[in-house]
């Protein structure tokens, strides 16, 4: 197989995905599939040839250091599944 | 004429006159929706009270001669289109109560016109997917035929404005997701070059693909919309600060010529392609007669890298998804699972909740792809191939002033045909993601019907910043063939 149960569980843990058994048998054959399709692309000589990242000629968007109105705190906050004192409430982080 | 079957220059001229307002053609498409939409499955969320509420502004603002050409026009938006205030869902469980705190800038830009919007469209989650069917929470049906997909990813858009249930809608294309829906459901569809339009405001897929553009019931609606929204944006630094044309105006220009004088390619690897429907290769071939009629002449050229395209494009945008997709967190907006052991849990239960098959697929290619041992050997590789697909068209575009080609190798599937087969809806792309790759715009226009009565669009791909010579080749198309204003019959 182009990609193993162990590569799919491990690659799922880096993106934060739960992944169960079922779900990992069905993955790895889907997702073999893609990535020998994927595979063609070493056919082609890229030799000396510069990466795109996009297609059109971007240079540094600068602008001058100016403070602009923003949303606000309250805005900010309007979908936070949990805040308090106009922060975002996480579980516990350090022991 | 019923109001909601209107082109937006159509209703324009009425209201302008002062035959119609703002808010009886708002009425009527609120009702036309009432009355369909159970059918079709095309929104999301209706906005009636906002809708009707913007198009008494408009009758205000039209009264007092204040009205621009789109000042009480009912707009479809799209649902990854950030609406302060209105639910913007991207069709995902993620997202599902998410009510944006700003608008995104075409959506401004549309407000400031006077636009009005009935509501919000279905698509497929994060608009990953040509059916439509991976949206978490409708199904929409294609208008033509009930039993079949609207295409994908901005099917509820297509569909939207197939069925009259707008004036006209914007949707986004990271690979086709404008020109594929609009050619199964028989509309315009335009997909601007990249930094074009500002996207802003657009919940981002792959940040370097990504692209709104407009779906309309002409060609001309196209041209009045992309006014409307080009133009740079400081917001979006990748939008591009170049003056936005009179696209209506170039678009006539010397209209008695014709085409005359301008050279269509057509690229082997698009019009010898396997797998092609030989009705939907029929109408293509068919536009291509017609636009000779019109003046224009027929070369042939060449796009080598073609057959690649898919590979590249299969890792580049799956790449650039599972890095945007990681801000979905459970911490600051949208779905959260609380209850476990800690942040990492939290994380994990919000994402495996939230996120629907397909999206879970793209995340875990991307982060493959992006992986340590595996960067070069994937994203580099596809970051090079791009680049000589780029050159491809470079050279392409040396010997002719546009390309055309099929938008989708068939017409519109029956529902749950691709269902458990990525790869073979990822292989259904090849026409239209290398524009997406090389930035270009691309455009779909109807170029016929299938025995069975289905739409098939005829896609024609320019140079960058080159949308003005598409339009007018399809204006001219469009006023020839004769295939606007055909209607599913619903």
């Amino acid at each position: 197989m182009k990609i193993t149960k162990e590569e799919i569980l491990y690659v799922a843990n880096l993106a934060r995905l739960n992944v169960d058994d079922v779900e990992v048998e069905k993955l790895a054959a889907q997702i073999g599939d893609i990535l020998s399709y994927v595979d063609t692309l070493e056919k082609v000589d890229t030799d000396g040839v510069e990466p795109t990242t996009h297609a059109i000629d971007l240079t540094n968007a600068l602008r001058e250091d100016v403070v602009h109105p923003h949303l606000g705190a309250e805005k900010t906050l309007a979908n936070a599944p949990d805040e308090e004192e106009n922060m975002f409430v996480v579980p516990k982080v350090v022991g | 004429m019923s109001l909601h079957t209107m082109t937006l220059t159509e209703a324009h001229g009425l209201l302008r006159d002062k035959k119609i307002s703002s808010r009886e053609l708002t009425e009527a498409v609120l009702a036309r929706i009432d009355e369909v939409d159970p059918k079709v499955g095309a929104y999301i969320t209706v906005d009636q009270t906002g809708a009707l509420a913007a198009a008494d502004a408009a009758d205000a603002r039209l009264a007092k001669g204040e009205a621009s050409t789109l000042t009480g026009l009912p707009v479809g938006l799209k649902d990854l289109l950030c609406t302060q205030g209105l639910k913007t869902t991207c069709a995902s469980k993620m997202l599902e109560h998410f009510v944006p705190p700003y608008d995104a800038t075409v959506v401004t830009q549309l407000r400031e016109a006077g636009a009005v919007f009935p509501g919000k469209l279905n698509m497929d989650e994060f608009a990953m997917g040509s059916t439509t069917e991976h949206s978490a929470l409708q199904t929409t049906q294609n208008p033509w035929d009930l039993s079949r997909v609207p295409g994908g990813s901005s099917g509820g858009s297509a569909a939207a404005v197939a069925a009259d249930l707008c004036l006209a809608a914007l949707g986004s294309d990271t690979g086709g997701s404008i020109r594929q829906p609009a050619s199964h459901c028989g509309i315009v569809g335009m997909k601007p070059t990249y930094g074009r339009v500002s996207r802003y405001g657009l919940v981002a897929f792959a940040s370097s693909l990504d692209q709104i553009g407009p779906m309309t019931k002409s060609v001309e609606d196209s041209a009045l919309l992309m006014e409307t929204i080009s133009g740079y944006d400081p917001r979006d630094s990748t939008s591009v600060p170049k003056e936005v044309p009179d696209y209506r105006r170039l678009m006539k220009d010397e209209e008695g010529k014709g085409l005359a004088g301008m050279t269509v390619g057509l690229p082997v690897e698009y019009w010898q392609a396997d797998g092609v429907d030989p009705e939907v290769m029929a109408a293509v071939t068919q536009a291509k007669a017609t636009l000779e009629s019109l003046g224009a002449r027929c070369v042939s050229v060449s796009l080598p890298h073609t057959e690649y395209a898919v590979a590249a494009y299969y890792v580049i945008a799956p790449s650039e998804a599972s890095s945007n997709l990681a801000r979905y967190d459970g911490v600051r907006y949208g779905m959260s699972q609380r209850g476990g052991d800690g942040l990492l849990s939290l994380y994990k239960n919000t994402r495996s909740e939230g996120f629907g098959d397909e999206v879970k697929r793209r995340i875990i290619i991307g982060t493959y792809a992006l992986s340590s041992g595996y960067y070069d050997a994937y994203y580099k590789k596809a970051s090079q191939v791009r680049t000589l697909i780029v050159e491809d068209f470079k050279t392409a575009f040396q010997s002719c002033d546009f390309i055309i080609s099929p938008v989708a190798p068939s017409p519109a599937g029956k529902k749950g045909e691709s269902a458990d087969d990525p790869l073979k809806m990822y292989l259904s792309d090849l026409f239209t993601l290398s524009a997406n790759l090389a930035g270009i715009p691309g455009m779909s226009v109807p170029c016929g019907l299938t025995r069975q009565g289905l739409p098939v669009g005829l896609q024609l791909l320019g140079r960058h910043f080159d949308e003005a010579t598409l339009l007018k080749a399809a204006w001219h198309f469009e006023r020839t063939a004769g295939f606007q204003g055909q209607r599913p019959p619903l």
